[in-house]
């Protein structure tokens, strides 16, 4: 016990001990779940609760008995970063080949369906392919960078002592409960937002602790200032927040049962969804990467933030606009319309802040532009501002009630959520991966340029053959659905509509995995960076980085 | 006017109230009032809260992420009428915890599918699809076939459902695991307690073909064979003033 009592940068600390007790009270509440329970889904999550919590007992304890826990208040806490890039690739690869999978699945029905295996059915990988892409790959890409960004824009370390680390894999957990989930089908059929309440409950007590974590460093920060690209990552933390409270309310059948209820129904539940849902999109996959964007761009570039007032008025109304448009998920359904009009209408506003961060972003490069043809990461990150900009016009223009009864409910969607997902989130978190790894690892460079040419490459095709692909078959099974023949009758039925998609969905298939093959392809050039010598390695003291010029 | 933002730049915790209240308006401006304005919703004749049996199909039909592919939302388009019938009505799924509503089309939409086919036909669809529609796209579903229903919870569900603001009476809720199995089998004497309780319309008999059992495919084609059938058109006057919204 007398580590307790000696200075907190050596030995265990108050914070490991803390989080000591909370891994054991977690272990037993977690086998009395096991024990008592009569629903075997909730027992097989109660045993993964269980092997996680003893796990973490265990490698804690070795830990402390070996002294891994030194707080070194003079460094950056650079390791939960290495593993957020490792833990980032690696969900990449898998919710990739998981979406892979599912476009072969509608483009070869008869060769990647087992009827013996219902687990691998449509219905259960697409949300393991949803929630894998936005919070495994996205979640993992936001917290290491945003772990990255504050330290260095606050020149402090992450506050919290172990708490990182406990985001870290408090949140890792919560991938494998609700992926595992969705396999055995537990679901509350909510998209984006389908895991049961005790995940739901379980992510509640992560974010708030990573939310804790951000704050803390910023309440520690040495610079007056608290740099742009932090606004969006607060944003995106506390509003993610807010979302996954509201949408998620339910009320579970028994204390110790999978199952839940939402506590909405019918039209108002389909309204807090979808502005969940579109928000989602607004603040997880927009605030958060802008975040990451009006980072990495600049120091990639070596150039400052174009302009400092145009961060300000577009922060403030992309963050204010967002919100309102979810109503445009629900067009010409049983929504009142007055609700529906309002959300189209700020989603048409939503264009301009939207665009204000592209035009930032790609105005940043001004006096760099050559760059573009020697740095394959710049290229990267100026084409996810592309695509950003052409999926945030793609959106007001499908909000629109006119054009939304044509491409609601077909693959047009579909391909406007992969330009932004493939394009924007995508490229830009493999830009500051690309960024990120030899700066964590001390090498001097990425192991080969080549590679990320390759990867650039095969990627962007692989983007533009899906949406391309999605283009044609969402407007034409959406003309296909409403056409009539000469005498007044519904010329198709709806079989043959989805049988004309049969090779839009192999072009699809093909697309998608090329852009797999690039994730691939990076993974294997970062690893070979990693094991690359490494330059001599100074200690990175807080002072000794420059810090990133304020936005002024 | 730019300098004053620094106060926003300086202080987190200027930064966060900013930020509250700035992603709290859109919501409350437009969600909140769904749910005090009475023409949210409509006034209809014949809506009743799913049998224990449905309830239990739906959950299936939840589970295997049905929503993911087939849509329960009928717009008021010429062509979506005709292909699907009346269009959807915000009454139809009040009782929906969570609603069903969907976002995507693969298959087509299921909100009026219920009696648009035979049992045998979804047994057989969903046992193997492609048997009857060759071109389809979806997955087999024939383990349901094979699976008896565990309805050890369904009257933890009632009751979890009643909380939730669904009309069950405590009889239904009493009664839930008889109302379950009376509804599968055609012969069950505890018929007439469950139209009783849930109304003479409803569908009683053995779905799936396999009177031996009680099966997860007897659950969910009993929650498709009523999707859309409970609302009474004939009384429902969408020129009404009190529909118009």
């Amino acid at each position: 016990m007398t580590q307790l009592t000696v200075q907190h940068d050596e030995g265990a600390p108050f914070d490991v001990m803390l989080l000591y007790i909370f891994t054991g009270v977690g272990a037993f509440a977690a086998l009395l779940a096991a024990a008592f329970t009569k629903d075997p889904l909730f027992q097989f999550h109660s045993f993964i609760f269980l092997a996680a919590f003893v796990l973490a007992a265990g490698v804690m304890t070795a830990g402390v008995a070996y002294g891994k826990f030194r707080s070194e208040p003079t460094r950056y806490a650079d390791g939960v970063i290495r593993a957020g890039v490792i833990a980032t690739m690696f969900w990449a690869v898998v919710a990739m080949l998981v979406g892979v999978v599912i476009a072969a699945q509608l483009s070869w029905p008869n060769i990647f369906y087992f009827p013996e295996a219902g687990w691998l059915n449509f219905g259960r990988l697409r949300p393991l392919h949803t929630s894998g892409v936005i919070f495994a790959f996205g979640g993992n890409a936001l917290i290491a960078t945003s772990f990255w960004v504050v330290q260095r824009t606050c020149r402090a370390r992450l506050a919290g002592g172990v708490a990182p680390w406990f985001v870290f894999w408090g949140y890792q957990l919560f991938i494998v409960l609700a992926a595992t989930g969705y396999l055995a089908g537990i679901t509350q059929s909510k998209e984006y937002a389908e895991p049961e309440w005790y995940v739901d409950l379980w992510l509640t007590v992560v974010w708030v602790a990573y939310l804790l974590v951000f704050l803390g460093t910023i309440w520690k920060r040495k610079e007056p200032h608290i740099y742009v690209a932090n606004w969006f990552y607060l944003a995106f933390i506390i509003t993610v927040a807010i979302l996954h409270l509201v949408n998620n309310m339910a009320l579970p059948v028994a204390l110790l049962h999978h199952r839940s209820y939402s506590l909405y129904s019918g039209v108002q539940d389909a309204l807090v969804q979808w502005w969940y849902g579109h928000n989602a999109v607004g603040f997880f996959l927009t605030a958060g990467f802008l975040g990451m964007m009006y980072y990495f761009v600049p120091k990639r570039a070596e150039r400052p933030v174009y302009s400092y007032r145009l961060s300000i008025v577009h922060f403030w109304s992309l963050i204010f606009i967002y919100i309102w448009a979810g109503p445009h998920h629900l067009h010409y359904t049983a929504l009142p319309q007055w609700t529906q009009t309002l959300g189209a209408t700020f989603s048409i506003m939503l264009w301009m802040p939207s665009w204000g961060g592209m035009i930032n972003g790609l105005m940043t490069l001004s006096g760099a532009w050559d760059k573009l043809r020697t740095d394959p990461v710049i290229r990267m990150m100026v084409v996810a501002l592309a695509f950003y900009g052409m999926s945030t016009f793609e959106g007001p223009l499908m909000s629109l009630r006119e054009v939304n009864a044509l491409s609601h409910y077909t693959d047009w969607t579909i391909g406007h959520v992969h330009s932004g997902a493939l394009g924007w989130v995508g490229f830009i978190s493999f830009g500051a991966v690309y960024c990120m790894v030899p700066w964590l690892w001390k090498k001097d460079r990425v192991y080969s340029n080549t590679l990320i040419e390759w990867h650039f490459w095969i990627a962007t095709t692989g983007i533009l053959l899906y949406i391309a692909a999605m283009w044609v078959s969402g407007i034409m099974e959406g003309l296909m659905w409403r056409e009539y023949t000469p005498q007044g009758f519904l010329a198709n039925s709806f079989v043959e509509t989805v049988a004309a998609k049969h090779v839009e969905n192999i072009i699809r298939t093909v697309g998608g995995l090329m852009y797999l093959s690039g994730a691939v392809i990076m993974s294997y050039n970062l690893w070979r960076t990693v094991r690359m010598p490494g330059h001599e390695a100074q200690p990175q003291g807080l002072a000794s980085l420059p810090a990133l010029a304020a936005a002024e | 006017m730019w300098t004053k933002h620094a106060k926003f730049e300086r202080h987190s915790l200027w930064m966060i109230i900013g930020i509250v209240i700035v992603v709290s308006i859109g919501g409350l401006v437009e969600i909140s009032p769904l749910f005090y304005l009475e023409s949210t919703v409509e006034e209809v004749d014949g809506m009743r809260p799913y049998t224990p049996l449905e309830l239990e199909g739906r959950d299936i039909y939840i589970r295997e992420g049905c929503y993911t592919c087939h849509s329960q939302m009928i717009r008021p388009l010429r062509d979506e009428v005709e292909r699907y019938g009346h269009y959807s009505l915000a009454a139809e799924s009040m009782y929906d915890h969570p609603f069903q509503w969907g976002s995507k089309r693969t298959g087509p939409d299921l909100a009026r599918v219920g009696g648009k086919y035979s049992d045998s036909w979804h047994k057989d669809h969903l046992t193997d699809p492609r048997s009857v529609v060759p071109e389809s796209v979806m997955p087999p579903y024939a383990f349901l076939r094979d699976k008896d229903l565990d309805y050890r919870q369904v009257q933890a569900k009632l009751s979890a459902m009643t909380k939730v603001g669904v009309p069950y009476t405590q009889d239904q809720i009493d009664n839930a695991t008889a109302d379950l199995e009376a509804q599968a089998d055609p012969f069950d004497s505890r018929a007439t307690a469950l139209k009783k309780r849930y109304g003479a319309k409803l569908a009683q008999r053995d779905f799936d073909g396999d009177p031996d059992r009680l099966t997860e495919m007897d659950a969910l084609i009993a929650y498709l064979q009523m999707l859309g059938g409970l609302v009474d058109f004939r009384t429902y006057r969408a020129e009404a003033p009190e529909n118009q919204r």
